[in-house]
Order: C-alpha cells, then sequence, then structure tokens
C-alpha cells in the first residue's frame, strides 16, 4: 500500500490534482480515496462517480479536521487494504494550515495557487516545510514572470522542496509528480507517525504523541465507522 | 548556446482527433513566426505547449525539442536553465509586492547576481508606456499597459532567452513599434499570436489554427509584400492619429461622408482619403 497525503488551503485544486493523480497512475494501480472536511465535501461523490473507485468521507465539526484526519488515518489503511486497494489517497480540509498532516511512509503533497498572493508560502510554512512536494496550481492565470516570483518565494520558506507547477485542469506538468508517486516506497511495516507535530496542546495529538489511529490517543477521538466523535480520558 | 540553438515543434492532434496540418515545425534564433486564428482555435495553447516545453503530455499531445531532443529537466523546471520567455495576455500582476521587489525576486530566480539590471528593466520598460513606473509602485497598481510593458521588458532583460513567446502584446495601448524594434534586437526567435494583420504578415512564417490544432503553416512567397506595404502605410496613419487622440486632439469630419470609402477599394487608400479628405486635423 502506498499513502498520498494531500494538504492545502480551500480552493487551491486539491481535488482537481487529485483527478490528474488517478487518471494518470499507472496501470495497476487501484486507488481508494478518502476526504476530510469540515461540514461540507462532494469530492468522494464525484471522483466515486468518475472513476468508479472506493470512497470516503469524514466530516470533522467542531473538532480539528486535521486532528480527526490523525486519528482516522489506520482505520482508513486498513478499510483500503481491505478492499484489496494499493494506494490511499487522503485529501485535507485545508484549514488552518499550521498543521501538516503528512506521516512517515506518506507522500506528502501541499497544493498550493499560484494566485495565492506571493507572501502565502511564508504563512503556511508548516504546510510546506514537511511536505515533499509542492504542486503548484493555476500558473496558466498568471504571467510567467509572476510565476516563477511566486515559486522564488517557496523557495525562501524551503529551499529544497521540489516543485510542480501545473495547470491542474489540463494535467500539464504533472508528469514529475506521477514519476514521484510511482517512486513513491510502500509503507513499511513500522509504525506510520506523522512528521510534525500540530501545535493546539489540546489532546495528546497536539502535545506532541506522533502515533496514528484513536487508540493510541485520548481527548477528543473518533474510529472511521462511528457517526459522531467521542471523548477518551478522564 | 544560442548560435546552434533550435526548437522543434513536433505535430499533435486537434480538438476533433485530427493529426494537424505540418510534421514538424523548425524554428531558430533570428526567425520570426505569427500565429493567426479564432478566439478558441488553439493559439494560447500552442504557446503553452512550447512554454512548459510539452512531451506529450497536454491535451494536444504535441512535443517539444531543443536541438533535436526531448530537453532536460532544468529546462522546464528550473528559471534559471529556461531558454524561453513569455509574455502572456495578462494585464495584471497579483503580486503583493513593490516593482522594484518583484524585479529582484525574478532576477533572483533567472541571473541570479544580477541585480545591476533592476533599473535597466524598468528604464525600457517606460520607453512601452505613456504613463511612467517607478521602482516603488505596487505591481498590484500598475495599469494594464504599465504592467504588459514590465512583463516585455523584464523578458528582454531579465529574461533575455533565445526564444521568446508574446501573446496579443497589440492589445495593451503601449507603444507596439518600440515593442517590436528592441524584440528584434539580440537575434532571438519571436513567436507572437496576434490578431493584427501587419505583425501577422511581417512574421517569416505565419501558423493558421482551427479547431485546437495547427491548419496550416504558411511560408510567404512575397506576393504579399504589396499588401504588406500598404498596411505600413495605415499603421502609420493609424499610430499618428492614435497618438493625437491621447493627447487631447479633436478632429472635424470636412467632406461629404462615405462618398470617398465607397468609392475606393484599396484599404490603404481608404484611409489616407479618410484622414486626408474627411477628417481634419486641428
Amino acid at each position: 500500500m502506498k499513502l498520498l497525503i494531500i494538504a492545502g488551503p480551500p480552493s487551491g485544486g486539491k481535488t482537481a490534482v487529485v483527478r490528474q493523480i488517478i487518471k494518470n497512475l499507472p496501470e495497476g494501480s487501484l486507488p481508494a480515496f478518502l476526504k476530510i472536511d469540515v461540514v461540507h465535501a462532494t469530492e468522494d461523490e464525484e471522483l466515486a462517480e468518475e472513476f468508479g473507485i472506493p470512497v470516503k468521507k469524514v466530516y470533522s465539526g467542531d473538532v480539528c479536521p486535521d486532528h480527526m484526519g490523525i486519528l482516522v488515518l489506520d482505520d482508513a489503511l486498513h478499510w483500503a487494504e481491505n478492499l484489496s486497494r494499493n494506494i490511499l489517497i487522503v485529501e485535507s480540509a485545508g484549514l488552518c494550515l499550521r498543521c501538516t498532516p503528512y506521516t512517515t511512509y506518506s507522500l506528502g503533497i501541499a497544493v498550493v495557487s499560484a494566485i495565492s498572493g506571493t507572501n502565502s508560502p511564508f504563512k503556511m510554512t508548516p504546510l510546506l516545510a514537511l511536505a515533499d512536494v509542492a504542486v503548484v496550481t493555476k500558473t496558466d492565470l498568471v504571467s510567467q514572470a509572476e510565476k516563477e516570483v511566486f515559486r522564488e518565494s517557496i523557495r525562501k520558506v524551503v529551499p529544497g522542496i521540489d516543485i510542480v507547477e501545473t495547470n491542474a485542469i489540463q494535467g500539464t506538468g504533472l508528469r514529475y509528480l506521477i514519476r514521484r508517486i510511482v517512486n513513491q516506497p510502500e509503507i513499511g511495516s513500522d509504525p506510520i507517525m506523522l512528521r510534525g507535530s500540530p501545535p493546539l496542546g489540546v489532546c495528546t495529538v497536539c502535545i506532541g504523541k506522533k502515533e496514528i489511529g484513536w487508540k493510541n490517543h485520548f481527548g477528543v477521538i473518533r474510529p472511521l465507522d462511528m457517526p459522531e466523535p467521542l471523548y477518551r480520558g478522564d | 548556446m544560442t548560435q546552434q540553438f533550435t526548437l522543434t515543434i513536433e505535430s499533435g492532434k486537434n480538438r476533433l482527433g485530427e493529426q494537424e496540418g505540418f510534421d514538424r515545425i523548425e524554428i531558430r534564433p533570428g526567425d520570426t513566426l505569427s500565429i493567426v486564428g479564432p478566439t478558441g482555435s488553439g493559439k494560447s495553447a500552442l504557446i503553452n505547449d512550447i512554454e512548459t516545453l510539452a512531451q506529450g503530455d497536454t491535451i494536444t499531445g504535441r512535443r517539444i525539442l531543443i536541438n533535436g531532443e526531448e530537453p532536460p529537466e532544468s529546462f522546464v523546471r528550473e528559471p534559471a536553465f529556461k531558454p524561453i520567455s513569455m509574455i502572456t495576455q495578462n494585464t495584471r500582476c497579483l503580486a503583493d509586492l513593490s516593482v522594484e521587489e518583484f524585479l529582484l525576486m525574478h532576477i533572483r530566480a533567472r541571473k541570479p547576481g544580477r541585480e545591476d539590471l533592476l533599473d535597466e528593466t524598468i528604464n525600457l520598460a517606460n520607453t512601452f508606456t505613456g504613463e511612467e513606473i517607478s521602482p516603488e509602485s505596487r505591481m498590484s497598481g500598475l495599469s494594464g499597459g504599465q504592467t504588459r510593458s514590465l512583463m516585455i521588458a523584464d523578458a528582454l532583460v531579465i529574461g533575455d532567452t533565445p526564444i521568446l513567446l508574446l501573446d496579443e502584446i497589440e492589445n495593451a495601448g503601449i507603444f507596439k513599434d518600440r515593442v517590436i524594434q528592441s524584440l528584434h534586437g539580440g537575434n532571438k526567435a519571436v513567436i507572437l499570436v496576434t490578431h493584427d494583420p501587419y505583425l501577422a504578415l511581417t512574421a517569416g512564417r505565419r501558423i493558421v489554427m482551427r479547431h485546437g490544432g495547427v491548419a496550416s503553416v504558411i511560408e510567404p512567397t512575397g506576393k504579399e509584400q504589396d499588401l504588406i506595404e500598404d498596411l505600413a502605410l495605415i499603421e502609420d496613419r493609424m499610430h499618428q492619429i492614435r497618438e493625437k487622440l491621447r493627447l487631447g486632439a479633436s478632429f472635424s469630419s470636412g467632406s461629404p461622408s462615405g462618398s470617398s470609402v465607397s468609392s475606393s477599394a484599396n484599404p490603404s487608400e481608404v484611409l489616407t482619403d479618410v484622414v486626408e479628405q474627411g477628417m481634419v486635423y486641428k
């Protein structure tokens, strides 16, 4: 099983990138898709209809969606495995941008749009810094110079990051992302851990416990198939 | 590098799935090509394929080669190695930066260490536009013409690449003739999307687009020369009137209206008549 974690601000083009990934995966790839959002998302239904792949959606409601994603991630991996899928694509809600949902063994993909302002990479430093690839979308809407200046601003935040520029609707330039996905190793036998600690400090995830799965946490938790989160602890 | 540089476009398919009307187009420094066709016919998509050095991974399936081979990845992905500058139709820049900050960042991307190009770029841009751009201006506050002028100067000075792509430069209210003059210095290959008859006809080759693909490539045989000379006269007239208008001139119609227009079939004569008899510049 390969794990792709896709994060980035709302309306930045995450789902358009996911669509291109699914379309261009090499033969033999069997993707499953998990969308985590707060109160509204239709990406799962659209992708299920378009590609006929298994999809799941989790609404986090009052809880931070990245927190929710961390809790349900190992259940989701089992779900995909039980369906004999070999790639799980997780799309985050993309809200506060200080949390980084990327884990060990995953390919962390940050999706940011070229029209989001030259300083936006600085505002989402953790989201970019712990990612493996920054996909810059909507490059067809800006001039070449502006695209290159935006790239320079990402480079200032994370000098070594792999940058892929695309018009994700058309899929231009995404061959470099697909190559990364093809070369991405399968999940290994060690426990999957978060790469960074989210900064909230109100639960075991937030204070730095990096195991995935609700069984490893206290505070607000949620198994994948439970309709409501529940509180575990004193 | 500029001396042996060749860019090759290998044909793909149009929107109807038909093979394009050429096998390959080879472009060398000093060449000029115009791209013409109705809106939606694939003109911008063609120069975008060139700019992104497509390798069969765009909607058209075209491949772009450099010196006969698939270009190295750095040509595509690293602005400092990219041999292509493109001026798009954008007349707005969204970057929240001053002109100086923007250009310095672009210099860092394209020509690290050449901060001296900053003034040269702004000075050149100011020869293209009637409204002066200062280093302190905000990029997002520039007018359409200022943005266009700055992007063209940026491509010529900071890009300074063997291939230049331009998307409808005539639409920006800038001094087109000065831009064209600057483009032809420096032995660059210039590929321009245009609806302007004079620009289209004076290019060395003309690519005609239809249904999202190249329909044909026309190599002028010299038979269009008379038309080009006519158009040059019209251009000159238009330029003079345009500049006078811009400076606040008003015109009055002095002669019987329309008669001179309908009596002549030659476009340059029509305009000459209108200008010399029909309108009197005060």
